[in-house]
């Protein structure tokens, strides 16, 4: 859409029209204000104190302000009317739309360009929910493992849909949606601007450059997987054969390609089989999280570990990493090595299985795992697998692949295909190449669509200075990206780009099937996609519409596109695009060779380097809800921090005190090559000694308001020889303390058996005695037992596949309405997760055993919280909810002391602010916002049971097992979590429950929960038992 | 030394304390009956609006069916507001210049909606749903009056939590077949009772849900 | 008039003192003539406290309790800490005006009035503190159960609602005991009073009381069916309080043995703080010889006594956890001596368990000055005590994962300082204003006194007051 010009708005006259307007009719008058500047101030004035890192300090204006607005409260609880409000319903109704019903449209989510597949949930033409698309390979739903007898969702052309798992990203994804701090306007040189000037501007700096061919265009991108946008940069650079596109995105996947490059002579994408696999060996591979295929790979390997009566077999996953990390945390066994160590490790193994390569020396202990291992694995040739991260270096990948291939892995539990990246390049390589074009001055035009290179490109390139010369010399240098960050700073041109769900497009899974991406939404405000940006590059004016479909219909020349068009969209899936499987053949020589050529162990402290577990490279800096979800095992909000052993920490003199609100830590300076950088330390058990992890995506100068100046920016360390781990690194304690907020301050579990485990053997022996219970008999309760009538709702947890990725609390967070609170907040102890990941350490602080616990409401039958609450606002529903009134609740807060499990959460201020006008949009329309002041507390999703409920009466019949599905459950990768009705015995939750190995937590007390919980099966080996 | 007091000051000192007593409980009253009072809650008051759409014309003198513009009743929560398309259907064939219809011929125009003045509105926090109420047999009338008598629409019923419990307690007391649920014309029966606990039986209505907290508010 | 004879100490009135001397003394304070400079540096000093109080609540509102320390797991704190001790605090006077009177203790008689304006004000305070600390303050109500149009009600099970009626009972029947007995002394001072204005307000507060027989005999039994009414009271009040914690299932909370010692408790607290602005007071009005040596001593008596019973409370909870073998009950003990609050845990039994046993001594109840010391800290103690059941208990409960700390922010402290300017300073408005010690009382008391030392001729079996009656 164009600009049109406006004369200033105030602050009334927004509010009006953004009260009045419903569904699509919000857009346009949304746009309508967007360009005009007032409009964007108030978007900064307004910005919410539910997003605001630092709670709410408040100025003599605003006091002033809240004053007033609480006279107004106060006015309005008096006996007065209601104030008339207005109902507008559509001029045209589109017919598919029922107002009050959502709708469900089938999209894809891309992280480092490869998809994940998500249902988005709409309300009258607003998403508010993701989902993952089980039609779609890299989001799996839990068909197949658990027989869902009934369509959890219905599509609204009536055809089942099931739901499928997601990862933490994919749920958070939606909010940067309504992000207010999304740039809303091209922006030359800190100028506000239109889009036709761009245009112009544009288009004479390609006539330009159609005068030279091309030879000063260089186009940055992040890694392309879309079909359609690596034709269209082709068709440019046929156009202007002297350009030149780039692409570089700092986690990207440089090592994996040069490692298959290595074995088999081309670039390959590794795919695991985790689902065929008995044995699986993890050399820094942290599969189950962060990974392109993670979801896909948590599910597989899942199946190996669900133990239940009939249970004879599991899956053992062996794991050496130089960073706990979720994978490791539920390893059977776990092998703290540092990063040269693991690649030596490699070594030692591959010669134990016969393999020519010497091995140099191991620690005595890994010597020990190097023999056993070894041994396992050859005792499952061909169901074993052995997986190499992108942390190890490329000669250890090619040593892996060879290893696979000696194990007669390759085509069973391993197997290869074309690479899903349209141009499978060594990103790094391309940065550096074009930092050297920028510095000799040959680069005239530079477009770089999405990413942040000057934040986030290796130090060594000093890409930032680069640019911003660039764009002093006069070149014609453009950032197109969601928010004005780091490098639309030194850009001429920045131009805001469209959210994923705003724009058309298409991507790659990680297997290369094809979804196409759609528009759930007009854009909020007016935005290109980089198909868009390119397609004007080349003169044209398409809409992205136009340009996917032409592309697609260029592709399938057949009567039937517009069928083949309709099927695409509506299940999310190209059928049979998934790339073929390619045999393949190592060349164990080269590999040898590479092998030869790596560098021998270092001396001293080494560092390895990692995206963030929420924030990623930096991307998601600004969304608070990733911002505030728990960082897996250390628990951490709002910061990253120095993982530190806790040997070396003590070596070094560095301690932190867990005792108060806040951690007070240590700080330290990293000193490597000259840059020096301060970062809070955190002692992570686990770690290995003598090694540091720090981790990328904070330190952010431009984020927005929520993310701009957390943490340290660990990018000043990586440098484009040593991306993910280096040697040589200092470590001098500066003596200051820093605050740390963590959501867990005790981390052991003070001998009480409330996560009880064992292994398989012992299960197997006596599945019966397997866990003692701790009452036989029910034991009698005062009150009145309660009259239950029509289903018994419960949920099930399963602790032996619980992998702590924390999907779960992100998507109870999108579905509930949770806001979010604040660092200093959840300092306090005071986030609002309706659901958290307990965390518990067993055993040595240098390598525990970790244990991972889901705790959500319990429901209990006699729920401690009812009988305390004054004015009853918290009692029992018929159907076995433990029910939570708002609007009743004075808050007193007596339900939550009296909860044994604490997973109440009160207002303890005003954390939901509903004068935030776009943030509103988010919200579910199902559930209430609570207010100041309110208890509130997992629901067990009560607005999908009641909705499934509604449907059923109308038809007469009970609600089926299956067809409800809470949001943890469905965004579950390893479906760990079973909901259902236990008065139903075929249901699964009722199955589950009449598991041998089945407790329900603190059931000593007599609250009887109904949500209850699995025993955790570890399946050891015999051999390692007491590593 | 005089007297402090005049011989009054003891009646007045027993008047007082009567009268204070007297305050105190019709202060109570007048508190609790003014929060029930149409003045509150605006029972009964008719509500402007932007076109003077007359349901006893279109209902009861043209006798269309209510869910002809309502039409998502049995089907969503939200019984609809009809679409200026909908309105149009017709009065694009009559009365295609009166004065009063402006402002629809406008929005139709224009694609601009009509903002009408919401008459019946609950809480955010309440979670009612038609289309479950109309298939359990629950008439329009029952909670939205005679409509089919009204020129201009006013609110019927108080909406007060406790007229929705005294349904959803004693759902028996209410109920009809649902084939007469949009019949406005319907009276109760004299066997209402018995009628109503068959009904109940024959709906499956589970009465003790009925009063779940969570039915209503989530 | 007969003459009377000079008393020897140890006596409940000492000096030469005749009906008329008595009342003088007593009333010529309310009457405003001469206030020691302490009355005012004091009374400005709780005045301050005061808009501090003012303050802090404004700002509560406004924000909502985050402002406080409060979190989870720790979801009571001061608020609730503050309540527990005030409306202990009050007890020390429902216990002397009526337990005493029914007992027929002659020695209450100078410290009662003193002691049930402590109550009111003391009630008056801690009733602050459950209102504030709800979520939503503008809907406290709803914890009355009040016909309304939602058809919903209360919930009787709940503790709280209890306490709701608990703490409305005992304040209302405290203030009608206070103002019955005040009637006839309101009187004196009307007829005594110059002005024409405190003529009329004392007027207004005798409401016509004219010393005639049939006031007398209607008043006596009036006071005594209300010292009935109230007796239970002492009880029942703290026991209901107590009831707010035993009633839950948190290890230290659910304690049977909190009724009694609560109970025992209050009366300690009480009495404490009776010491604590009775000594500077007879002090700076020159009452010794109403408030004697004998008073403090047996105040501190019963102090004694009561301190013991709460020590013994202290034993029994500690026993009872490590008896139960539950393994949660022995982590809170342990938790109690050696946690994060472990400092709070030892002082406090300093202060009410240690120190306290030097009353044992008669020298020490005797020595005005080591009384008031004693009394101070036995104040901070139970108070003490109070923050280790509430904070202690709930920082760390069952599931490890949510343990906390609890630190009070300066909101926190400004309202409880607040609430104890505020105590002060209508105490000390009281003294100005109203006689501080009841007058018809003591000239009840001189005389029976008198008739036990030696007989004397005429002296009428009720006092009659002494200045000319307004009939």
């Amino acid at each position: 859409m164009e600009k049109k010009n406006h004369q200033p708005l105030n602050l009334e006259e927004i509010r009006r029209r953004l009260a009045e307007a419903r569904g699509r009719n919000y857009w346009r008058s949304l746009e309508e204000v967007a360009d005009s500047e007032d409009f964007r101030q108030i978007l900064e004035k307004e910005f919410p104190l539910q997003s605001s890192p630092l709670g709410a300090f408040l100025h003599r204006r605003q006091f002033l302000k809240l004053m007033g607005a609480s006279l107004a409260l106060a006015g309005l609880t008096s006996c007065r009317p209601l104030p008339q409000r207005k109902i507008v319903p559509q001029v045209q109704q589109p017919e598919e739309v029922i107002p009050g019903k959502p709708l469900y449209y089938a999209s894809a989510f891309t992280l480092g360009g490869f998809a994940r597949g998500i249902l988005v949930e709409s309300h009258e033409g607003r998403p508010t929910k993701i989902e993952g698309n089980a039609r779609h390979p890299a989001s799996p739903g839990s068909q197949g493992i658990l027989p869902l007898t009934q369509p959890a969702r219905i599509h609204p052309d009536g055809t089942p849909e099931h739901l499928g798992a997601t990862d933490a990203f994919t749920q958070a994804s939606i909010l940067t949606l309504y992000d207010p701090d999304r740039s809303q306007s091209p922006v030359q040189q800190n100028r506000l601007a239109s889009w036709q000037d761009f245009n112009t501007a544009l288009a004479a700096a390609m006539a330009k450059q159609a005068a030279v061919r091309g030879a000063g265009l260089r186009i940055l991108t992040e890694t392309v997987t879309s079909p359609t946008l690596a034709a269209l940069l082709e068709e440019l650079l046929r156009k202007y054969p002297q350009a030149r596109w780039y692409q570089y995105e700092p986690v990207n996947q440089d090592h994996s390609l040069e490692g298959t490059r290595i074995a088999f002579g081309e670039p390959l994408q590794p795919i695991y089989r985790f689902d065929r696999a008995d044995v699986i060996l993890s050399l820094d591979a942290n599969f189950l999280h962060g990974d392109a295929a993670s979801v896909r790979y948590a599910h597989d390997y899942s199946t190996r570990r669900r133990v239940r009566r009939d249970t004879h077999t599991m899956n053992r996953l062996y794991v050496v990493e130089s960073t706990p990390t979720v994978t490791g945390s539920v390893a059977d066994h776990r092998l703290p090595l540092r990063p040269s160590q693991v690649s030596a490790f490699a070594l030692a193994l591959a010669k134990a299985i016969g393999l020519p390569v010497s091995a140099p020396s191991l620690p005595e202990q890994a010597q020990r795992w190097v023999d056993v291992v070894a041994r396992d694995l050859q005792a499952h040739r061909g169901r074993c697998v052995v997986a190499v991260g992108e942390t190890q270096p490329p000669a250890v990948h090619a040593l892996v692949h060879a290893i696979n291939d000696a194990l007669g892995n390759i085509g069973q539990t391993v197997v290869y295909t074309a690479p899903v990246q349209a141009k499978p390049v060594s990103q790094t390589e391309d940065i550096r190449r074009l930092a050297q074009e920028m510095a000799s001055g040959a680069v005239e035009a530079l477009v770089i669509l999405g990413g942040n290179p000057a934040y986030n490109a290796p130090a060594d390139l000093e890409f930032a200075r680069l640019l911003k010369e660039t764009t002093q010399r006069g070149a014609f240098t453009v950032h197109l990206s969601m928010y004005e960050d780091e490098t639309s700073a030194l850009c001429e041109w920045h131009v805001p780009e469209s959210h994923y769900l705003e724009t058309w497009g298409d991507a790659r899974a990680y297997d290369g099937t094809v979804s196409i991406i759609q528009p759930l939404i007009e854009p909020l405000y007016p935005s290109r996609s980089s198909y868009e940006i390119v397609d004007a590059m080349l003169g044209r004016q398409r809409s992205g519409y136009d340009i996917v479909r032409a592309y697609w219909q260029g592709r399938q020349q057949s009567k039937q596109f517009d069928t083949a068009w309709r099927k695409w969209l509506h299940d999310g899936v190209v059928a049979g695009s998934a790339l073929p499987v390619k045999p393949v053949k190592c060349r164990l020589q080269s590999v040898l060779e590479a092998v030869q050529k790596l560098p021998p162990a270092p001396e001293g402290l080494e560092m390895v380097i990692l995206p963030d577990p929420n924030i990623w490279d930096g991307r998601f800096a600004n969304n608070g809800w990733l911002q505030e979800l728990p960082k897996p095992l250390s628990l951490l909000t709002w910061d990253n921090a120095v993982y530190i052993s806790p040997a070396t920490a003590q070596r070094l003199g560095l301690s932190m005190d867990t005792g108060g609100l806040a951690n007070m830590v240590d700080t330290v300076e990293i000193r490597y090559r000259g840059a020096k950088v301060r970062a809070p330390i955190w002692i992570m058990p686990g770690q290995p000694d003598d090694c540091i992890t720090v981790f990328l995506g904070y330190g952010r100068q431009r984020a927005g308001k929520v993310g701009t100046d957390l943490g340290y920016n660990a990018y000043a360390l990586r440098y484009s020889d040593a991306l993910w781990s280096a040697s040589g690194v200092t470590l001098a304690k500066t003596g200051e303390r820093y605050p740390l907020a963590s959501t867990q301050q005790h981390h052991s579990m003070e001998g009480r058996d409330l996560v009880p485990e064992g292994t398989l053997q012992q299960f197997l022996r006596d599945p019966e005695h397997f866990v003692q219970k701790h009452s036989e008999h029910e034991q009698p309760s005062l009150y009145p037992e309660h009259e239950w009538e029509g289903h018994k709702w419960a949920m099930v947890i399963d602790t032996s596949l619980c992998i702590g990725c924390n999907a779960c609390v992100v998507a109870c967070q999108a579905e509930n309405n949770i806001p979010i609170v604040g660092k200093e907040q959840v300092a306090r102890g005071r986030e609002m997760h309706w659901i958290r990941v307990d965390r518990y350490y067993e055993g040595g602080l240098d390598n525990p055993r970790t244990y991972h616990q889901p705790v959500p409401c319990m429901h209990c039958e006699n729920a401690p919280c009812e009988p305390v609450c004054p004015v009853g606002a918290t009692n029992h529903s018929h159907e076995g909810l433990n029910q939570m009134v708002y609007n009743r609740c004075v808050g007193t807060r007596y339900c939550s002391n009296n909860c044994p499990y604490k997973v109440r959460r009160f207002n303890f201020l005003k954390y939901n602010d509903p004068k935030e006008p776009v943030l509103q949009l988010l919200n579910n329309p199902d559930v209430t916002v609570r207010g100041r002041g309110v208890m509130e507390k997992c629901t067990y999703c009560v607005q999908r049971i009641n909705a499934a409920r509604i449907e059923a009466k109308k038809l007469g019949r009970r609600v089926q097992d299956g067809e409800v599905v809470t949001a943890c459950q469905a965004a579950c990768p390893t479906h760990a979590i079973v909901f259902g009705d236990m008065s139903d015995e075929h249901s699964l939750v009722a199955l589950a429950k009449a598991q041998p190995h089945h407790y329900g937590l603190l059931e000593e007390l007599n609250t009887r929960p109904r949500t209850t919980y699995l025993v955790k099966v570890r399946n050891p080996n015999p051999e390692l038992e007491g590593d | 030394m005089p007297q402090v007091f005049h011989q009054s000051s003891n009646t007045l000192a027993r008047l007082s304390i009567v009268t204070g007593a007297a305050l105190l409980v019709t202060s109570v009253l007048i508190g609790s009956n003014l929060s029930r009072s149409p003045y509150v809650t605006r029972a009964g008051a008719p509500v402007d609006q932007p076109v003077p759409f007359s349901h006893k014309h279109h209902v009861k003198e043209l006798g269309i069916d209510c869910r002809y513009c309502h039409n998502t009743v049995e089907k969503s929560a939200v019984a609809g507001i009809p679409p200026t398309h909908t309105c149009m259907s017709c009065h694009s064939q009559v009365w295609t210049n009166s004065p009063l219809l402006e402002p629809i011929r406008q929005s139709y125009l224009n694609g601009t909606p009509v903002k009408w003045n919401k008459v019946y509105d609950l809480p955010d926090f309440v979670y009612f749903n038609h289309s479950i109420h109309v298939q359990k047999g629950v008439g329009c009338n029952t909670c939205h009056g005679p409509v089919h008598e009204m020129n201009i629409t006013y609110k019927a019923q108080p909406l007060s939590m406790s007229w929705c419990l005294d349904c959803h307690r004693q759902p028996e007391k209410y109920i009809r077949p649902k084939e007469e649920v949009y019949n406005y014309e319907y009276k109760q029966p004299q066997n209402q009772m018995e009628l109503g606990a068959k009904l109940v039986k024959e709906y499956g209505i589970q009465k003790g849900q009925l009063t779940d907290c969570w039915i209503c508010h989530r | 008039m007969q003459e009377v004879a000079q008393r020897e100490t140890g006596a409940l009135i000492e000096g030469k003192h005749t009906y008329e001397s008595i009342t003088h003394k007593i009333a010529s304070v309310a009457m405003g003539y001469r206030h020691p400079i302490a009355w005012y540096i004091v009374t400005a000093i709780a005045a301050a406290g005061v808009f501090m109080l003012i303050t802090a609540i404004a700002w509560l509102l406004l924000r909502g309790v985050g402002i406080w320390g409060i979190n989870q797991p720790v979801g009571w704190g001061f608020a609730i800490i503050n309540f527990v001790w005030w409306i202990g605090i009050g007890h020390a006077g429902t216990l002397i005006s009526a337990i005493l009177l029914l007992l027929r203790q002659q020695w209450r008689t100078s410290i009662n009035r003193f002691a049930e304006a402590m109550t009111i004000f003391a009630v008056m305070c801690a009733g602050m503190f459950p209102l504030l600390h709800v979520g939503r303050p503008w809907v406290a109500y709803w914890l009355l159960p009040i016909p309304n149009w939602t058809g919903a009600w209360p919930q009787f099970r709940s503790p709280l609602i209890w306490d709701v009626f608990a703490v409305t009972t005992y304040f209302t029947v405290s203030l009608l005991f206070w103002f019955t007995g005040l009637i006839p002394d309101f009187a004196t001072l009307r007829d005594r009073a110059k002005k024409r204005i405190s003529q009329i307000i004392y007027g207004v507060l005798a409401m016509g009381w004219r010393n005639s027989a049939k006031h007398w005999h209607r008043y006596e039994s009036a006071y005594l069916l209300l010292a009935g009414l109230s007796t239970p009271l002492v009880v029942s009040v703290h026991s209901i309080v107590s009831l707010d914690f035993a009633v839950s299932l948190l290890p230290g909370w659910h304690t049977t043995i909190f009724p009694p010692y609560f109970v025992a408790g209050a009366i300690y607290s009480g009495f404490a703080m009776v010491l604590t602005l009775v000594i500077p007071i007879r002090a700076w009005y020159k009452m010794q010889d109403v408030l004697t040596i004998k008073h403090l001593d047996w105040m501190a008596k019963i102090m004694l006594a009561t301190g013991l019973i709460v020590f013994y409370g202290y034993i029994m909870e500690i026993f009872t956890a490590l008896y139960s073998g539950h393994s949660m009950e022995t982590f809170l003990v342990k938790n109690r001596f050696f946690g994060p609050y472990a400092p709070f845990f030892w002082a406090l039994l300093v202060c009410n368990g240690l120190i306290p046993q030097v009353l044992w001594s008669p020298k020490v109840r005797q020595n005005v000055a080591l009384l008031f010391v004693i009394s101070l800290i036995v104040n901070v103690g139970m108070w003490l005590e109070r923050f280790v059941i509430v904070v202690t208990s709930l920082h760390r409960d069952f599931l490890p994962s949510s343990w906390g700390m609890y630190y009070p922010t300066i909101w926190d402290v400004m309202l409880y300082a607040g609430t104890i300017g505020f105590f002060t300073f209508m105490m000390f408005l009281f003294v100005r204003f109203v006689p501080m010690i009841s007058i018809f009382e003591m000239r009840d008391l001189l005389h029976q006194t008198d008739r036990h030392r030696q007989a004397p001729a005429g002296a009428p079996a009720t006092p009659v007051a002494t200045t000319e009656v307004s009939s």
